[in-house]
């Protein structure tokens, strides 16, 4: 079957020690990904694990073109998307969307919630009336656990994990194809990142959803992975079917991080 | 304690007794709003203003008693920092960045009794760092904190911490923002040290498998309340207050597929239930519940849950 998402040799560099007063892109640049390489079938969640500052964040970001690559490709249902500009970019664009990790900072706090929720359809579906796309925020804003009076009132009024639904929402509501969530319950309380969790799942299997999970977490991962890359310093050091990488890892990086996930004892 | 609102009084902490032992680690558990950071703050003496307190604490060591409840400002300035210190989640927002991590430990070392010298406070300084595992310790004295890793900031911390030579150590959150490889050595930094320094350890978390860890015994929190106290194992391995066995089965663990969340959110401070918090969100809850806030229940002499089916 033909892959979803092709992604080779992604690359991304950043200038070191930029800034106001630096010399004109003299210095020694930071790799942030140095040379990815996946494919991501449909219905699947590739989730992508890796510490601080192994650049996870950079490459999901650039997956959806929201940070330029230097080089590299990315094939989305067989398009090459770092071709594409302007309306073609943005029409391949609505098939993914991002859930943050951040439900506080990623929320418009001036905006209300309807708003927030409708926004993409304002940009995607300008043929929609005002009435239609209240009908659609509603609709998805009940499908995450929120009732219709949510609508209009603002973010601040909302606890994190009503927040993070919010953002699900918004991602939601152009129907697309492919989900990038960048450690979307990890500024959560536990009891209620696990709901958001379970919600997740719930939707990948109602709306056929592929998700590309990023995490720092191989328990968090280990809920809803069918594959896992475990990355380090730009690259993926080991990649693989989720119950090997957990499993039986080969890598002794990834076997580390395993062995430093502190466990619960057995009943 | 309680706080004054907009909407009147509110009781962040109610009703909380506990005991920590010389080189004994006491492990406080609860999710945001449980009211473990507030109780840490009472202890520490940097309650809010306006904050109303209750009841007594003692920090006991060698022959003297000390009444935390009621201490003069003027005394506090000893105990804090002194006899109990604390470390963050975040050790970049707790450093100056402008001063140099030695300097910054020095200032902690001159601020307590005894007076010494300042050759004496630089050689006490790079003595702290040395303790806290710092590597070339004379070196990181004369760096900045952004110099310093994340790992590398909260042993520096620590060294703060223990540079007055405290009886009793809070963490509060001390690995939440750390990567799970330096978490583990920081856990096992801390964990040697109050073995060591016979320090009493009060381990904030809202993460269970990290508790069970660092602490010989657990305090699970919620809503202002301790709602089951007792052996760390035990507690973990068989809890008998249904937010614990929830929380325990909302934690992610390596193994897939076993996770069930708690359904609902945790009450508004301003808006308890009469009886017990917990029970809008009890899947075993009965008609007593609403009744009355449940007593902690004794399962065995180190063991208590509040909960009527205790």
């Amino acid at each position: 079957m033909e892959p979803l998402l092709a992604v080779r040799d992604l690359r991304k560099t950043f200038p070191r020690g930029g800034g106001l007063f630096a010399q004109d892109s003299q210095g020694a640049r930071f790799t942030a990904v140095a040379g990815v390489s996946f494919d991501v079938s449909r219905g699947e969640t590739f989730a992508i694990v890796g510490e601080s500052g192994c650049g996870k964040t950079t490459l999901a970001r650039m997956l959806l073109r929201l940070i330029e690559p230097d080089g590299g490709a990315i094939q989305f249902q067989n398009r090459d998307l770092l071709a594409l500009r302007g309306r073609e970019l943005r029409s391949e664009r609505r098939r993914m969307q991002m859930v943050f990790q951040d439900p506080f900072a990623s929320l418009n706090p001036r905006m209300r919630v309807g708003e927030i929720v409708a926004e993409p359809l304002a940009i995607h579906e300008r043929a929609l009336s005002t009435r239609q796309r209240l009908a659609r925020a509603t609709a998805i804003l009940e499908r995450v656990g929120l009732n219709r009076d949510a609508l209009g009132r603002y973010p601040h009024e909302f606890s994190g994990g009503q927040r993070q639904r919010i953002g699900i929402a918004r991602a939601l509501i152009l129907q697309p194809g492919l989900i990038v969530a960048d450690e979307p319950v990890s500024a959560l309380d536990v009891s209620v990142g696990a709901q958001v969790l379970l919600l997740l799942q719930e939707l990948q299997r109602e709306f056929a959803l592929t998700y590309i999970f990023i995490s720092h977490s191989l328990p968090v991962v280990a809920q809803l992975a069918t594959r896992i890359a475990v990355m380090r310093a730009g690259q993926f050091v080991e990649t693989g079917p989720a119950e090997e990488i957990l499993g039986q890892p080969k890598n002794p990086y990834t076997r580390e991080l395993l062995a430093a996930v502190p466990e619960l004892p057995r009943a | 304690m309680e706080l004054p609102t907009g909407a009147g009084w509110v009781r962040p902490v109610s009703e909380v007794s506990a005991r920590i032992n010389a080189g004994e680690s006491l492990g406080l558990v609860g999710e945001s709003g449980s009211g473990k950071t507030m109780l840490s703050l009472a202890l520490m003496g940097l309650l809010p203003p306006g904050a109303r307190v209750r009841g007594e604490a003692t920090l006991a060591f060698e022959s003297t008693a000390i009444q935390l409840t009621g201490l003069a400002e003027r005394d506090w300035c000893d105990v804090r920092g002194g006899k109990i210190a604390m470390i963050f989640q975040e050790p970049m927002t707790s450093l100056n960045p402008v001063l140099r991590i030695g300097a910054q430990i020095e200032e902690a070392i001159r601020a307590h009794p005894p007076q010494r010298n300042s050759g004496e406070v630089k050689r006490k300084a790079i003595d702290s760092l040395r303790l806290a595992a710092i590597p070339e310790p004379e070196i990181r004295a004369e760096q900045f904190p952004h110099q310093l890793s994340g790992g590398l900031r909260q042993r520096a911390m620590i060294a703060m911490a223990l540079s007055a030579g405290p009886r009793l150590l809070i963490a509060d959150e001390p690995t939440t923002a750390l990567d799970v490889t330096v978490q583990k050595q920081i856990l096992d930094l801390l964990d040697r040290l109050r073995r060591e320094l016979k320090l009493g350890l009060l381990f904030i978390t809202h993460d269970l498998a990290v508790v069970a860890e660092v602490a010989d015994r657990v305090a699970v929190m919620y809503a202002g309340r301790i709602v089951e106290e007792g052996p760390a194992h035990e507690v973990l391995a068989k809890p008998r207050h249904p937010y614990t066995q929830g929380l325990l089965k909302a934690s992610p663990t390596r193994k897939r597929g076993a996770l069930t969340p708690i359904p609902g959110t945790a009450p508004q401070l301003a808006a308890l239930p009469p009886g017990c918090a917990f029970e809008p969100r009890c899947e075993l809850r009965r008609e007593e519940c609403t009744a009355a806030v449940p007593a902690l229940r004794v399962i065995d002499p180190a063991h208590a849950a509040r909960c009527i089916l205790v």
